[in-house]
């Protein structure tokens, strides 16, 4: 093996001077465009090291000159965030929910930023329509288990419904009949409440569920089964159904009773989000006035109905 | 870039001396190894502080352990980076300290479900018992599949020590009176009529209930529902804010 490089007639180009039985090796240069590249890409390489953390060090990385940091990114595209809708949220932050549907352009700024928030935290359980499903309540309806004005809806969002180990929750719990009522017994009672919505005539079998419905659940659904936003008890009257008015379902409810739960959003969300959600809720066809100046004192921070739903159930 | 033959350092030299080029390649392949290596010798001081975070409770863990049997990680990851979109959606970041008793970690690198790092909470007991069982009866677009088969195993008592044991040795703090009651911890947790008081100090912020809707039994439902309602809610992201703002 010779070390002899020359250049090559045919295609101008030096050889790497090994020669084999006459067979020789063209050195042809790297392209210009990739030496090129490969320079850049070490001197950005460089300018990068500089800038930005990168060299692992005894305790932490090196910062970089411009003392960047994920988090710190973070914080300031959030600042920028909420200064871009620092109008508009100071504005909710300040006014009572109640007074809410009073500010029309508030009240529509709401609407839209529960909108979005909705499909987020809301539609796993609400549905994407807000129309819920077995155990969850429709939205959209005027019928409301714990009550349906700006304030009420407010409350529920905040402190949630039977959310474990939260003092403020609202609860409510109703008894399962299953061995205080015989199955006879039940067997009339769902007869009766299927009646109350014309889901059955009335017979024998409804006037006996008459008696018992008035001995064992009037004292929270109501002599009329028209239901109490107190207790969170259903209107069984008006043929909306939050587990189903079939015969089996409602016997089970009756049975084993029910026990719904929503997740209290106050230590996830911020007030004005929440405040949001509420009026989008209100804003879904079932939202109520505020209530008239009777139930006022109760109304006022925390101890009134909210949400959305239907009937049956606790 | 041809070098000359004469060079005291080139390329041809380098080529033609198999210990000279052995000896550089282990030394540009050791660059690499001890940039990514060297920092996990000094992990403690890269795990911030923070307060209330405590090894899994016994029910936790065999919830977790079902976690991993089934793969949710394949489809679930449990790391909300500071991003603007992730925290809006999702909450607070993850913090390095959260998963610090993971063994291993189960942060994932794809989402075709969403994260579940803060999914505790959530959800009520029976929105997961529904959603395990049949994904669709509640959110109707989801394509996960269904674990209903969950509710019906009973979950094996009796050898929750050795799981601490082997989590201890592992620099997990589990004290010796923990491991002793693991089993007793296990079933306390989900024991509706039970005291939980002694759960509770060794492992603050449990949560003890029902968590399947099925009293008599401590089922695999029970352990993954009780995991997936710890996660995310043991540190309190206010009192860390100290902690996790830029250096």
């Amino acid at each position: 093996m010779s070390d002899k490089k020359r250049i090559d007639q045919p295609t101008g180009t030096e050889t790497v001077g090994h020669e084999w039985d006459g067979i020789e090796e063209l050195d042809t240069p790297m392209p210009r465009w990739w030496v090129i590249s490969f320079w850049a890409c070490i001197v950005w390489g460089i300018g990068y090291l500089i800038l930005y953390p990168a060299i692992p060090m005894a305790n932490s990385a090196t910062r970089g000159v411009l003392n960047w940091t994920s988090r710190g990114e973070l914080d300031a595209e959030m600042k920028a965030e909420t200064l871009r809708r620092a109008p508009i949220t100071s504005a909710l932050a300040s006014i009572p929910v109640e007074q809410l549907a009073g500010n029309e352009r508030l009240y529509q700024a709401a609407v839209e930023g529960g909108r979005a928030a909705f499909k987020v935290h809301c539609v796993q359980c609400h549905g994407s329509g807000a129309a819920g499903s077995k155990g969850y309540p429709n939205l959209n309806d005027d019928d409301w288990l714990w009550g349906g004005d700006l304030n009420a809806i407010h409350v529920t969002l905040t402190h949630g419904i039977r959310q474990p180990d939260h003092d403020e929750t609202r609860f409510s719990q109703m008894p399962a009949f299953a061995g205080v009522l015989s199955t006879g017994e039940i067997d009339a009672v769902t007869s009766y409440v299927r009646s109350l919505s014309g889901l059955e005539k009335a017979s024998a079998n409804t006037a006996a569920g008459a008696t018992i419905f008035g001995n064992n659940c009037a004292s929270c659904h109501g002599a009329d089964g028209k239901g109490m936003r107190e207790f969170g008890a259903p209107n069984l009257t008006d043929g909306i159904w939050l587990y189903g008015g079939d015969k089996a379902t409602l016997t089970a409810t009756v049975n084993q009773a029910r026990y719904g739960v929503m997740p209290r959003w106050n230590n996830r969300l911020d007030p004005v989000t929440i405040k949001m959600l509420a009026a989008y809720v209100h804003s879904l066809g079932g939202g109520e006035e505020a209530p008239a100046p009777v139930t006022a004192p109760v109304a006022v921070s925390g101890t009134s109905p909210a949400k959305v739903a239907t009937n049956v159930g606790n | 870039m041809t070098s000359t033959t004469e060079r005291a350092f080139s390329h041809k030299k380098l080529e033609r001396n198999v210990t000279l080029l052995g000896l550089c390649a282990l030394g540009a392949v050791a660059i690499g190894g001890i940039v990514e290596i060297a920092p996990l010798f000094w992990i403690d001081s890269t795990v911030e502080k923070v307060e209330g975070m405590r090894p899994y409770t016994p029910l936790e863990l065999t919830g977790r352990n079902i976690y991993m049997r089934e793969g949710c990680y394949v489809c679930h990851s449990q790391m909300i980076r500071p991003f603007r979109d992730e925290v809006e959606r999702y909450g607070p970041y993850s913090l390095a300290a959260e998963s610090m008793y993971d063994h291993p970690f189960q942060w994932g690198s794809k989402r075709t479900g969403p994260d579940l790092a803060r999914v505790g909470g959530r959800y009520s007991d029976e929105w997961h018992r529904a959603h395990l069982k049949n994904p669709r009866s509640v959110v109707p677009e989801s394509i996960m599949p269904p674990y209903a088969f969950l509710a019906e195993r009973p979950v094996k008592v009796g050898d929750m020590s050795g799981h601490l044991t082997a989590l201890s040795r592992v620099g997990v703090p589990y004290t010796k009176e923990a491991i002793a009651a693991a089993d007793a911890d296990l079933v306390a947790q989900a024991d509706p009529n039970g005291d939980p008081a002694l759960l509770k100090t060794r492992y603050p912020k449990a949560q003890a209930r029902d968590f399947d809707g099925n009293p008599n039994q401590v089922t695999e439902l029970d352990a993954v529902i009780a995991y997936l309602q710890m996660l995310g809610t043991l540190v309190d992201h206010q009192k860390a804010k100290a902690f996790e703002q830029p250096r």
